[in-house]
């Protein structure tokens, strides 16, 4: 379908106009609320399937569509939206993902009184997100950009009336800012020196060979290449939405918000927005000899990696364990774009986004069966109340481990290792990615053994027993289950079809690529960092699980400073509170003292001026114009008197006046004619 | 039978005028005004006359043309200035003038 391009715009355009409509339901139309949300994504999901389909057949790299915005004087803004493997996957997962979450949320906010409000913000979310993914200018993917900012503060304050939530979400609008303003200054650069925002605009476009040879010639301060400069302002933005270190900040904190709503957001998608900004600028942060950017994004990523899974390790919270292994995840995806390109990390970005999404969703169904606690050392024995929810979770967690072969996030996790173990620069993000594995193994055994196994939930406190979730939440957990196993064996090395897919060429089947001897031993190794963390979780967690009630977690007990520095986040929020938020504390002081004193003072003094002008002007008039005229009215009306003597309405007397005045003018003629 | 001169028929009108200006400004009552305007004109009418038959071309019909127009206008005049007053009578159950004075300024 040669003109499928034309109607790409309609994929966003839909859930968008899902949200306007739902935005001027009433509160009571719930199911039109729902049933528009659900339907205008149906629909996108529909048309990005025959969107995903027409660049499984036709291998034509790259279709674009562009028009113009608007002119102004001698510049014309264009916009435009574009078809290549990378959009035709991220429209797949994304419409897919919002589908199965908008049809579980039918179960989970069932209860909520602003269910429709719900429905009109997760539409516009998917409208922001669909916009993103298929934009073909910087300008129209910021746009869509900030709009998934808003509707991600939107719904993480949607229960604004907790104000741990309103907080939560102006810390995660703020933070993200923050590196918003400097993907703005890199977009602002690049125009200025491309002269465009489109990516591909047949070799005018800012990512195409001319222009990246423009910008990898021009130099900035201190010998670094254009290219990198703008790359790193763009990668900041990057970082503020993917929640890379030292931006992760709000990531954690986002989960005030409904469970949907973390598993779409601040799981699967928006996060990613942050990886795919970066897989979409590739061909400008690896432009050049020396991708200097390319090495920050590595570095970063591999320290998120760690980083976030060793805070996971203390938090007692389900969803803030997840959130933080969703930091720690976007960071190996940042580092498989560093060291291996694209395809690598996109590729966990998709099984991440199938996985986490199902993690998401199977906390949610946790909590919602648990009456609305979160605390895990409070639950237990959910494996016999909740099965299907236990099943679907532990498909998830494998999936997250990486437990060899079966599970998708084994193998994307693998590609990214592989190829951090090629890197020629260093070969330490190779080692923190080894390590934040294990991690990773080892807070996900810790979790499911409290949540699933041991005494049941009324031995730790709870005050109902738990009780399984209803279908229309399972089901699309067990959808998803079947995807966080399946979507792995799309880029196994023995088959690498995601790789071919991304760079237009066919993938075959080596099954030999399998046992090479560099990736056999890396399989080996994964499987063994797995195979040890699950093995020291169980070993160390499972005996708490069945006590009743709990000890306290047995690594706090060995190693009490190192727990409490994880329990509070490295104290990274304390450091900011200390340190941006005070300067910025003190400056508000400043400049509220300024606007007080000094410019209120101008103000007040020009304010009297003017007082005082108008109080000379008052007595001028008072004294000077007024009493003249009244001296005039005076006089006027005194006359007025005299002559209304005349006027009498007598006709008589006029008659009379008339019969003398002719008489008198009738002497007057005799003697003057005399 | 002889003419009397032109000076009498003046003389007459002269009276004529006076007595329906006295009458005019005289009396109370709206109709005696009226008819003391009526002589006025009648006055008028007789000077018309006088003039055209003591007058220069008095073969041409100049006064009486002048005089019948005079009556015609006089009639109407009347025809308005009774239905004044009827008017006026309607609304204040008089028609003595110098009751009415409510135009005064």
């Amino acid at each position: 379908m040669p003109h499928l391009i034309l109607f790409l715009w309609l994929v966003p355009s839909l859930p968008l106009l899902a949200a306007g409509w739902g935005a001027l339901l009433k509160r009571q139309r719930r199911r039109l609320a729902a049933g528009l949300a659900i339907g205008a994504m149906a629909l996108s999901w529909l048309l990005s399937c025959a969107a995903f389909f027409s660049t499984l057949r036709v291998r034509i790299l790259r279709q674009s569509c562009n028009f113009t915005w608007f002119d102004l004087a001698h510049t014309t803004v264009q916009l435009g939206w574009m078809l290549d493997p990378l959009t035709a996957i991220m429209l797949m997962m994304v419409t897919f993902l919002a589908l199965v979450i908008f049809i579980y949320s039918l179960g989970y906010m069932a209860r909520d009184q602003n269910f429709t409000r719900f429905f009109c913000f997760m539409s516009l979310f998917g409208a922001g997100m669909l916009g993103l993914v298929i934009a073909n200018s910087l300008l129209l993917l910021f746009i869509c950009w900030e709009l998934v900012g808003l509707s991600s503060y939107l719904l993480i304050g949607f229960w604004y009336e907790k104000p741990a939530a309103a907080a939560a979400a102006k810390k995660a609008f703020i933070t993200t800012r923050i590196g918003d303003i400097a993907l703005l200054l890199g977009m602002l650069w690049l125009y200025s020196r491309s002269g465009t925002l489109l990516f591909y605009n047949h070799g005018q476009g800012c990512l195409e060979q001319a222009s990246l040879d423009r910008l990898v010639a021009g130099a900035t301060m201190g010998g670094m290449a254009l290219s990198t400069a703008i790359s790193l302002l763009i990668f900041a933005g990057a970082v503020g939405k993917s929640g890379q270190v030292p931006l992760h900040v709000w990531l954690p904190d986002a989960m005030e918000g409904p469970t949907p709503v973390s598993a779409l957001i601040h799981a699967a998608t928006m996060v990613a927005a942050g990886v795919f900004l970066v897989a979409r600028m590739y061909p400008l942060i690896s432009a050049g000899p020396h991708p200097a950017a390319l090495q920050v994004v590595t570095w970063v990523g591999a320290v998120t990696a760690v980083f976030a899974a060793a805070i996971a390790m203390a938090q007692n919270d389900i969803k803030r364990i997840i959130a933080y292994s969703t930091i720690s995840q976007l960071g190996y995806m940042m580092m498989g774009l560093g060291v291996g390109g694209v395809a690598v990390g996109m590729f966990h970005l998709i099984t991440h986004a199938f996985f986490k999404s199902l993690l998401f969703l199977g906390a949610g169904s946790v909590i919602h069966g648990c009456h609305g606690e979160q605390d895990i050392r409070k639950m237990g024995g959910l494996k016999q109340l909740m099965p299907w929810t236990f099943a679907t979770y532990a498909a998830g967690m494998m999936a997250l481990c990486g437990v060899p072969l079966f599970f998708s996030g084994f193998w994307s996790k693998d590609a990214i290792l592989g190829a951090a173990r090629d890197w020629p620069f260093s070969s330490a993000p190779f080692y923190l990615g080894v390590a934040g594995a294990f991690l990773t193994a080892f807070y996900m055994t810790r979790q499911v053994c409290w949540v699933f196994f041991g005494k049941p939930a009324e031995a730790q406190g709870a005050q109902a027993p738990a009780h399984e979730s209803p279908a229309v939440m399972t089901i699309p957990l067990a959808i998803l289950a079947v995807f966080a196993v399946l979507a792995g064996f799309l880029g196994t090395p023995a088959w690498p079809w995601f790789d071919s897919y991304l760079n237009g060429a066919n993938a075959r089947f080596t099954f030999a690529a399998l046992f090479a001897r560099p990736q056999l031993l890396l399989l080996l190794l994964s499987t063994l960092v797995v195979g040890i963390a699950f093995a020291l979780g169980w070993r160390v967690y499972s005996r708490v699980a069945w006590q009743s009630p709990r000890e306290a977690d047995p690594l706090e007990k060995s190693l009490p400073p190192l727990f409490w520095l994880l329990q509070n986040k490295f104290f990274i929020d304390e450091l900011y509170a200390a340190t941006v938020i005070r300067l910025n504390t003190a400056f508000s002081l400043c400049a509220d003292w300024l606007d007080r004193v000094v410019w209120a003072g101008a103000v007040r003094a020009v304010s009297g001026l003017t007082r005082a002008l108008a109080q000379i002007n008052r007595a001028l008039d008072e004294s000077g114009i007024n009493a003249g005229f009244d001296l005039g009215c005076q006089g006027l009306r005194d006359t007025g008197s005299i002559l209304s003597w005349m006027q009498n309405g007598r006709i008589q007397r006029y008659l009379r006046v008339l019969g003398l005045a002719i008489c008198l003018g009738l002497l007057a003629l005799i003697w003057g004619s005399a | 039978m002889m003419n009397p001169p032109l000076s009498h028929y003046l003389l007459l009108s002269a009276l004529l005028f006076s007595i329906g200006f006295a009458g005019a400004v005289a009396r109370r009552g709206a109709i005696l005004v009226l008819i003391g305007i009526e002589l006025m004109l009648n006055a008028a009418n007789l000077n018309f006359i006088a003039f055209w038959r003591f007058g220069a071309n008095p073969q041409a019909l100049t006064g009486v043309m002048f005089v019948l127009f005079s009556i015609a206008i006089a009639a109407a005049e009347v025809a308005v200035g009774l239905a004044l007053v009827i008017a006026i009578y309607r609304q204040r159950k008089t028609t003595r003038l110098d009751a009415m004075d409510s135009l005064k300024g």
